[in-house]
């Protein structure tokens, strides 16, 4: 089992033809991942890496049956492809792009409220269920199929996560970007609780950083529902304050924000925490053992 | 990205929202003639910077004598002010708004910022004007008065309703407070704003109300998409940190601090990560970057430039997490540059991911002197190490 996407999964990608697009689709099907055409407008009826290519992704859904799809196109048009995504009826949406207008997602969001789309990121490296579905720009290599779920807003200290996961010989059951914009589509606790809900996931690695209170939100939840052993590690402790926006956000949520704050709130909910990410692998390690 | 106060303010005076009489003046000369322009017999001198906390720190005078007025521009301009949200060296000020002297009643707080948690636009208000918003929010939260912005919908008149009857205002106050919120609103949306602050906010001597500073921070994102043209010729380079400007017209993403351990990273998660663990190690990162994904040897070369112009680094960690990016093509890029740069620091490199042997390979056989590390751990370890041996 896995969370989100297997490797039955129809997937779909947008910005099919575009540099980023192609390259990763590429690596995706050799990975396994079963791509059943992209999508690029004026580009209907071509083929390209030996799949279709659909003007609209109503055509493209209609025609394949694509169930998932993953964005590659640029921010100014990626609010435009995320909705086109949800109003054709895709299940799961990832969109890796980077540095979408913030308003833009506001907007995105209120729209997707109600339907049954799942957006993962944007600005996030995508989800991988090991051995089986790969839809996102993470190296495929370095997972292994096994017990673990990964959630992270980062990209390449989830591959850390990963790694660390890997060589402690326990792979991973399904690992989520869930991206690094303050306006995102799946949030940790969504995360966990699919996690804790699949029987294949035996422990959680939570991967946060300063900035919003989703880690807090996470706290809580996993504190009342969470059967599991989840091991968190949040980074940007000596991030300067004040250096990023979202300080005035932060008191709206009552000061919130800091990763030693985030600390104190996932440590009050007795979940397991490290200081240094190079103890993420050994910490869930040792949990899930005891399990 | 940061507008000056008179920038502001010309935005808020295009979408209808009452500001103080006023220009924008560049020399003494010109501030002194401002103030005729103006009549009156008092005026405000206020130092555009981009920084808060500019009255304690003396880039805010109320003056009621044109000579005065005079000295204190020519005192003032060409100069770094220094405040307390400044670095030591300060900010330059080449700018002073002049404007004209109005009679404050109250001052109240009024603020709107896209608000993480809640996913709305969303915005504050306060009696306690003049104050910053985080002192007031860690003193007595229950003083502001927030109201969520259905993106659809829009502002409605009674949230503003609500949060000017809070504020203790009249009818007639509400109705004017509900007419400059809803322009505040369609500035924000228009303009891809991520925070908007007016602070104070006055009531005048004569009952109306009046923005009497007024701060806006638009979306880089919008910025960078290419759709606030207008907004984005606003950008004054001389408040930003130079090398930070450098590094993003290289595509680096770059953060000064203030240790000793200059820090090379692909990805922004692993880069604070990084900076953690070397705090943990006893030291203290000299700054965060960022090479991004799809990094290349031109801009490693680069990037070490840009961590050695700091003279406070005595050390350099790199730490690359080769995902779609291969260690090899990292490893060359290391090479070149510390060959072109002439890296005088001990550089501790760790290589993790796609070809990471044929990588480490290549450092090996460079003949400089790099120390591989395996691990985050241990690299943080050897870097510190290093560092102390030179000390």
């Amino acid at each position: 089992m896995s969370i989100l996407v297997d490797q039955d999964t129809p997937v779909l990608v947008q910005g099919f033809t575009g540099r980023q697009g192609s390259f990763h689709a590429e690596q995706a099907i050799a990975y396994g991942t079963r791509v059943v055409g992209g999508v690029t407008p004026g580009r209907g009826g071509e083929h390209h890496l030996e799949r279709p290519v659909f003007d609209t992704v109503h055509e493209a859904v209609a025609a394949t049956g694509a169930e998932a799809s993953v964005i590659y196109v640029p921010a100014a048009f990626a609010a435009d492809a995320i909705l086109e995504a949800a109003d054709a009826g895709i299940g799961v949406i990832a969109c890796i792009t980077e540095g979408i207008p913030t308003l833009d997602m506001l907007a995105v969001k209120e729209a997707l409220r109600g339907t049954p789309a799942q957006l993962i990121g944007p600005n996030c490296p995508g989800v991988i269920t090991p051995d089986r579905c790969k839809i996102g720009i993470m190296p495929g290599h370095i997972h292994r199929a096994g017990r673990i779920g990964i959630v992270s807003r980062s990209g390449t200290l989830t591959y850390e996560a990963v790694k660390q996961t890997t060589d402690a010989g326990l792979g991973q059951s399904t690992c989520v970007g869930i991206g690094g914009d303050p306006i995102h589509g799946l949030s940790f606790v969504e995360c966990l609780e699919r996690f804790e809900a699949d029987p294949q996931t035996e422990g959680v690695v939570m991967v946060g950083e300063i900035g919003g209170s989703a880690e807090e939100a996470a706290a809580d939840y996993i504190r009342a529902h969470m059967s599991k052993p989840v091991v968190a590690y949040i980074a940007g402790v000596t991030a300067p304050p004040g250096k990023r926006m979202g300080h005035a956000g932060a008191i709206i949520a009552g000061g919130r924000g800091s990763a030693e704050e985030k600390y104190a709130a996932l440590e009050a909910a007795g979940v397991a925490t490290v200081r240094s990410p190079t103890q993420i692998g050994e910490r869930i390690k040792a949990l899930v053992d005891l399990c | 990205m940061n507008l000056h106060e008179f920038q502001a303010k010309h935005l808020f005076a295009d979408y209808g929202i009452p500001i103080p009489r006023g220009f924008v003046t560049r020399s003494g000369a010109e501030a002194r003639e401002a103030a005729g322009r103006l009549g009156g017999e008092r005026w405000v001198a206020k130092a555009q910077v981009h920084a808060g906390g500019r009255g304690k720190a003396g880039g805010v005078q109320v003056l009621d004598d044109p000579a005065a007025l005079q000295r204190f521009a020519d005192g003032l301009l060409g100069e770094r002010l220094v405040t307390a949200q400044t670095d030591e060296r300060g900010q330059p000020v080449q700018a002073l708004l002049v404007e004209e002297g109005v009679a404050i009643e109250r001052e109240l707080y009024l603020g709107a910022l896209v608000d993480r948690a809640r996913q709305r636009v969303v915005f504050m208000a306060s009696a306690a004007g003049g104050v910053e918003i985080e002192e007031v929010a860690a003193r007595d939260p229950a003083a502001i008065v927030t109201a969520a912005v259905h993106p659809a919908a829009g502002l409605q008149p009674y949230q503003c309703r609500r949060l000017g009857f809070a504020l203790g205002l009249g009818k007639a106050q509400v109705d004017e407070l509900t007419r400059l919120m809803r322009g505040l609103y369609r500035l924000f949306t228009e303009r891809d704003l991520a925070l908007v602050e007016v602070n104070p906010l006055i009531v005048t001597g004569d009952g109306g109300l009046l923005a009497l500073d007024a701060k806006v921070t638009v979306d880089d994102n919008a910025v960078a998409v290419g759709r606030q043209a207008q907004v984005a010729d606003m950008r004054d380079l001389s408040q930003e940190d130079e090398t930070e400007v450098r590094a993003a017209q290289h595509q680096l993403n770059y953060i000064t601090l203030d240790g000793n351990i200059g820090c090379m990273v692909n990805g922004a998660g692993l880069a604070m990560a990084t900076m953690d663990v070397i705090k943990r190690h006893g030291a203290a990162p000299a700054n965060f970057l960022d090479v991004g994904g799809g990094t290349n040897a031109e801009r490693v070369a680069e990037a070490f430039k840009i961590i050695l112009s700091s003279p406070r680094v005595e050390g350099i960690l790199v730490n690359i997490f080769g995902g779609i990016v291969r260690c090899d093509l990292i490893a060359e890029g290391i090479v070149a540059a510390v060959r072109e740069v002439g890296v005088e620091v001990p550089v501790v490199v760790r290589l993790e991911g796609t070809n990471v042997e044929q990588g480490k390979r290549l450092l090996a056989d460079s003949g400089l002197d790099l120390i591989a590390a395996d691990d985050l751990a241990s690299a943080a370890d050897a870097v510190v190490a290093a560092v102390r041996r030179d000390a």
